[in-house]
């Protein structure tokens, strides 16, 4: 029933409307693809707006010289996931905060070097990416929409998928105790790394759909806070829960426009969130989602 | 060659104060092995809440240890309301680094609201623009002050740690926490008074750092980083490898950016960070906990 809500969303729905769900689906893919880095294989990440602006200004680029949307999509999520696998290796030696610290410069990293060398980002001026066009007679906005709707829908059938096979299964295994995963078999060299590879492509092409979003991007967008930002999507949603990447996306999107009116108080509410989720519900929005379902399920019987 | 010595000095002078930092972020670290995220944001608000004294007229002596007070309680607040809870809920690494970027974004959400995000000057009685000269090489009275101050702390501290029974007590939390709970150490206290003596020197930090860089909520970001930079340089677990190791990158970076280039000054201490890291991450002189199966 949703899902035919979420369809008919453009002929009822403001202009607003369309805007914020097409942008809580092109985030909930980064969100889902971090999150099968830190909920599923318990790496620490701090370092996604490294991967967000490569994805972002590589479509650019390819979108500049012409190619065609879907390989240039494609083009960027492997950038970035090649990125990925550079990150991921200091991962196979470190654990815990040091992978954070790692993960942190190179998220840095990436940002002062697009900052600096103007070549690759168009400096400060950002560079101008070409928008989705009109399909099928629909406005343009819309057909964002639904594109950003599909790919949605797509990426989580493709997690779905994932997590229920035996690489997703290596990748908890790892999260519990890496040395018991290694003693049963699993390849932590091969599946450190895949993860890395794989969560650094959704998050390439979160990039990319965004630059395609936005028609214009430029490296101050993707600093540190929005690292952290994404970091605590991820954490509210729900670490280890697909749904939860959703419910992350829609709370870090959501929260910024009600209180539009004190906009100083934003990463407060965040912060605040975040550490209420840590102590009293590590299942994140999701698992409250799912206690309450739960709860409705089995009532009068609690 | 005078240049070498004015880019030592100055980085000296730099370094102390990454000294300082890394000392607050190492202290945490090896009491109570979170890595603490939120470390430049408490001494950003220990900054304006001397900033705000300062502007309603507290004499400067007054207003110095009544923010470095403020940090300190602002940190034991947050290790008893936060950090106790989460850990007798058994909360992994991840958790408690998380729990630290949710603080960093609560302090940062009410800098901004509380003071706003222009810039502004912090009155200090030392003046960067008086210079002293030692034969060919200037000094400026801030970077004077910084160094005494750098070293000044760094010392008490190793005497704390070293001399008293307090520095004892800490080591012996630090090290093995069970076993000092059944020695009758106090070690919640314990732990707090690591807290609040960390985000005490981070302040200190703060303070000096405040008058070159102008005050802004987020001004003490790169000093942090080069901060952290340094305890992992030095060792997270070893507090005179953090005082070394912060004015190795105050005076390699200086170097670097002397002699290469200006921008990639600032560059520099990542990629020391992230060389330490692949080669030997415990740093120069640290020892890793040992993890138990």
């Amino acid at each position: 029933m949703t899902v035919v809500a979420l369809l008919l969303l453009p002929w009822f729905g403001s202009e607003h409307l369309i805007y914020m769900g097409t942008l809580i689906f092109i985030v909930s893919v980064g969100i889902m693809g971090q999150n099968i880095l830190i909920g599923y294989t318990g790496q620490i990440s701090l370092g996604q707006a490294g991967f967000l602006a490569i994805g972002a200004f590589s479509f650019g680029h390819m979108a500049q010289m012409g190619v065609p949307i879907g390989l240039a999509l494609l083009g960027a999520g492997c950038m970035a996931a090649f990125f990925g696998v550079l990150v991921g290796f200091p991962s196979l030696r470190l654990k815990g905060p040091y992978l954070a610290i790692v993960t942190l410069g190179f998220g840095i990293a990436v940002y002062q070097t697009f900052a600096s060398f103007e070549v690759l980002s168009g400096g400060r001026m950002g560079l101008v990416i070409p928008k989705f066009p009109a399909l099928f007679g629909l406005t343009r906005e819309a057909s964002m929409y639904y594109f950003s709707l599909f790919m949605g829908i797509a990426f989580t059938l493709v997690t779905y998928n994932l997590i229920s096979s035996y690489i997703g299964r290596a990748f908890v295994a790892i999260r519990d105790n890496d040395i018991a995963a290694e003693v049963l078999g699993v390849n932590l060299t091969r599946y450190k790394l895949l993860s890395f590879a794989i969560s650094s492509f959704y998050t390439g092409i979160h990039g990319a759909m965004f630059a395609m979003f936005m028609g214009f991007i430029d490296p101050q967008m993707f600093n540190f806070s929005e690292s952290l930002i994404i970091f605590v999507a991820v954490v509210i949603g729900g670490l280890a829960s697909v749904e939860g990447a959703i419910f992350g996306a829609a709370f870090v999107i959501l929260v910024p426009q009600v209180f539009s009116g004190y906009r100083e108080l934003v990463p407060v509410i965040f912060g605040v969130t975040v550490i209420f989720i840590m102590i009293f519900e590590p299942l994140g929005l999701a698992g409250r989602w799912f206690k309450m379902r739960l709860y409705y399920r089995n009532w009068p019987f609690r | 060659m005078v240049n070498f010595i004015q880019y030592l000095i100055s980085g000296l002078s730099a370094g102390s104060l990454y000294a300082l930092v890394a000392l607050g972020v190492v202290l945490i670290y090896r009491s109570t092995r979170i890595l603490n995220f939120a470390h430049g944001d408490m001494a950003t608000m220990g900054t304006f809440f001397a900033f705000s004294l300062l502007s309603w007229r507290f004499p400067f002596y007054l207003a110095l240890p009544l923010s470095l007070l403020f940090g300190a309680l602002l940190a034991v607040a947050f290790y008893f309301s936060i950090i106790v809870p989460a850990q007798r809920r058994d909360a992994t690494m991840l958790g408690q680094i998380t729990l630290t970027v949710g603080l960093s974004m609560i302090f940062q959400g009410a800098m901004v609201y509380l003071w706003g995000t222009d810039s502004k000057m912090l009155s200090f009685p030392l003046s960067d623009t008086k210079t002293w000269n030692l034969g060919p090489i200037y000094l400026n009275e801030l970077s004077l002050g910084t160094l005494i101050v750098g070293i000044l702390g760094s010392v008490l501290l190793y005497l704390l740690i070293q001399k008293t029974r307090l520095g004892l007590a800490m080591k012996a939390t630090s090290e093995n926490l069970p076993a000092a709970q059944t020695l009758g150490i106090p070690t919640r206290t314990i732990l707090a008074a690591s807290w609040g003596l960390a985000a005490l020197l981070g302040v200190v930090a703060g303070l000096f750092l405040a008058p070159a860089l102008i005050l802004d909520p987020f001004f003490m970001l790169e000093p942090f980083l080069k901060g952290f930079a340094g305890a992992i340089l030095g060792g997270m677990n070893s507090l005179p490898g953090a005082i070394i190791g912060g004015l190795l990158i105050g005076i390699i970076e200086n170097l670097c950016g002397g002699y290469i280039s200006l921008e990639f000054k600032n560059t520099v201490p990542f990629i020391i960070i992230i060389i330490v890291l692949l080669f030997k991450h415990e740093g120069l002189l640290g020892k890793e906990f040992k993890e138990r199966i």
